[in-house]
């Protein structure tokens, strides 16, 4: 974490209440089960494509997500699938779009880097680190011209602060005072590079500051107060009160990919990481506020039920009809009437 | 029928689908101000600055906003200033324009245009004088257009604001002030406008392929041809992906020969996927080999002279056609 290089905002450590904590345990562990299930059907050579998991980063993804309306947009990285899930996609039909099946997200035309679920908002993950920041941007222009209350939340890793994007998108949301969120989600890794090894200067947040943005420093583990601060933060931005920056300090606990076993960084360093990661400290949080263990079993067994039947029906489901490959490409010079 | 110039038309077909849909709006640099060339003057004026939006130096965000803008169902018009410009924003135009829809399994749609002056005009040299036309045609998901005519600018830029699919609409910066008539049309022109090529001169000797500028040094071409006798057929594309391969196959059957030009640089231009669909297809009504001019694989030299060196000229075009008559 560089605490010492930037000037945030920090937030005290009130409780948000155990109902709210309980919503955000059941989310973390289905994003948890989820990708856990997902990296087992790889290694059974299920899911042809690769997967970015993000173990260690689901109180981001819940805390966040977890204070936005449904007609909220929300634009993500390749290690979104947390971040769609929180916004309310189905994971059902995520896990069929990791298989490759007919009944996908995208009928399996986009795959993990790909998920997307416009109905809840979730407006695309993206293959191009920072590639969302624009367009973020861009969907806010766009919900100032109709005059709708709706804001934009964009979430991107630390490894996006050195691409030009970031530079371009702020400064864009900055100017035209939109309703937009820029999450630097910072597990400290650019792929397989020790981010701060390739970062200028004082990091994104004074980078965020320099261009005007107000800036909120967190503790990304700790969803009680991410869910806290969004709150008041989403609120700020739905009432006009223009861009903000949240630099939220998680940690990957995976690899880059499900492929890679991250031979590159100390075992003591992860095992060190693994004793703050979100889930147990939400539990911990919730054993506090006087939830009993026997409550907490009961949702974890729930929800690697619930997983199981997931996964057994993705796997049932069909891949998707040849044709698809050639649908929506585009309507004018579509490549169905332009084949040689 | 009104008369105005190309520059006008461009600025009239935006400035019809601005008063007939809040959804669309313009952004790019310097738009407040007329942009670089005049082509949106009294547009701010008329429709405000939300909709004509001035915009920082940024292409990445240019396109990628309009990217976003346009998934969240509003029709926004990139203006690149230059289409060299547009290199700097080309991930979010390949990458994410021409490919969300797809990759989304149709769940969105990116109606977005990409406005990008092109081509050689008042020594601009290297970094704001290419043709960069065959880029885009390679790409799944984008149209192409490259209209020579003020009509065709109108009738284009609007079917391209009202497509579905992202556009790239390459204006050539040396026809600003040609002039020609054009109808301005209560309904907009829609989709039967792409992949629809204009015969713009009739003749059965041999068929001339063109498009955006370079149409009218054929059609001087053609002039000075049938002084000799000999009657080219000049087809202006007008729309490169998707292009009329009908009317393009039809016209060198017919009369056998067939030569393509172009100002871009002839090796990888669109000039060589037209020559091998001809011989694909017609190859058996055709008296000789297939031809194609464009400019050598050289950068844009700023003295004049130089300049012409990578111009493909009149006098070129006529003395390939006089080869291809006389040839076995």
């Amino acid at each position: 974490m560089n605490d010492d290089t930037e000037t945030p905002r920090r937030h005290g450590g009130n409780g948000i209440g155990p109902e709210r904590l309980l919503h955000h345990y059941r989310v973390m562990l289905l994003i948890r089960a989820f990708e856990e299930t997902a990296i087992r059907a790889q290694k059974n050579g299920q899911v042809p494509g690769p997967i970015h998991p993000s173990i260690g980063q689901e109180a981001v993804a819940s805390g966040i997500c977890g204070n936005l309306r449904r007609d909220d947009v929300l634009l993500s990285t390749h290690r979104g699938h947390g971040h769609t899930i929180a916004k309310g996609a189905d994971p059902a039909v995520m896990l069929r779009e990791l298989l490759g099946r007919e009944g996908g997200n995208s009928n399996g035309k986009g795959g993990s880097m790909h998920i997307a679920d416009f109905s809840v908002g979730m407006l695309g993950a993206n293959g191009v680190v920072g590639a969302n920041i624009v367009i973020a941007a861009g969907a806010a222009n766009a919900i100032r011209l109709k005059g709708d209350e709706r804001i934009v939340v964009c979430i991107f890793g630390d490894g996006a602060v050195n691409r030009g994007p970031f530079l371009e998108g702020l400064n864009w949301a900055r100017i035209y005072d939109l309703p937009v969120l820029f999450v630097c989600e910072d597990n400290s890794y650019s792929s397989t590079t020790v981010t701060a090894n390739m970062t200028g200067g004082p990091g994104p947040g004074a980078r965020a500051g320099a261009l005007g943005l107000p800036v909120t420093e967190l503790d990304g583990n700790d969803v009680e107060s991410l869910d806290r601060a969004t709150r008041d933060i989403a609120a700020t931005i739905r009432s006009g009160g223009g861009p903000h920056f949240m630099h939220v300090h998680t940690y990957r606990l995976a690899g880059h990919t499900a492929a890679d076993p991250a031979t590159y960084r100390d075992r003591a360093e992860v095992e060190a990481r693994w004793r703050r990661e979100p889930i147990a400290r939400c539990a911990a949080r919730l054993i506090e506020e006087g939830v009993n263990e026997t409550t907490l079993a009961a949702i974890r067994r729930e929800t690697e039920t619930a997983m199981a039947e997931m996964y057994e029906k993705a796997l049932a489901a069909p891949p998707p009809p040849q044709r698809r490959a050639f649908e929506d490409v585009q309507d004018i010079g579509d490549p169905r009437q332009e084949a040689f | 029928m009104e008369t105005m110039s190309y520059l006008e038309a461009g600025r009239a077909a935006l400035s019809d689908e601005m008063s007939a849909d809040p959804d669309v709006w313009a952004l790019g640099e310097d738009l407040g101000r007329g942009g670089v060339f005049g082509q949106y003057r009294g547009l701010a004026e008329e429709f405000g600055p939300e909709r004509i939006m001035d915009t920082p130096i940024s292409e990445a965000c240019i396109m990628g906003a309009a990217v976003g803008a346009a998934m969240m169902g509003t029709r926004p018009v990139v203006e690149m200033r230059f289409s060299d410009f547009a290199l700097c924003a080309i991930d979010e135009l390949v990458n994410q324009a021409a490919k969300a829809r797809y990759m989304f399994g149709g769940q969105t749609r990116v109606p977005l245009v990409v406005r990008e002056p092109m081509g050689m005009w008042r020594s601009s040299a290297a970094q704001h004088s290419q043709s960069l036309e065959a880029w885009y045609a390679h790409i799944p998901g984008l149209v192409v257009t490259a209209p020579a005519t003020p009509e065709d600018n109108y009738r284009l830029l609007r079917a391209a604001i009202r497509a579905d699919d992202p556009v790239v609409h390459l204006e050539h910066k040396d026809l600003w002030p040609v002039e020609g008539a054009l109808e301005r049309t209560v309904t907009p022109p829609g989709a039967e406008e792409f992949g629809r090529a204009r015969i713009a001169r009739q003749g059965g000797d041999l068929s001339i392929i063109t498009w955006s500028a370079m149409l009218y040094r054929c059609l001087e071409a053609a002039e000075a041809l049938a002084a000799e006798g000999i009657q080219a057929e000049i087809i202006d594309l007008r729309t490169l992906w998707p292009w009329d391969k009908a009317t393009v196959l039809e016209s060198t059957a017919r009369t056998g020969r067939c030569l393509i030009v172009h100002e871009a640089v002839a090796v990888g231009g669109f000039g060589g996927e037209i020559a091998a669909t001809v011989q694909e297809k017609v190859f058996s009504s055709l008296k000789g080999p297939v031809r194609r001019l464009g400019a050598p694989r050289v950068p844009i030299s700023y003295a004049p002279p130089l300049e012409d060196m990578v111009r493909v000229g009149t006098e070129q075009i006529i003395t390939t056609a006089r080869e291809m008559m006389h040839a076995k």
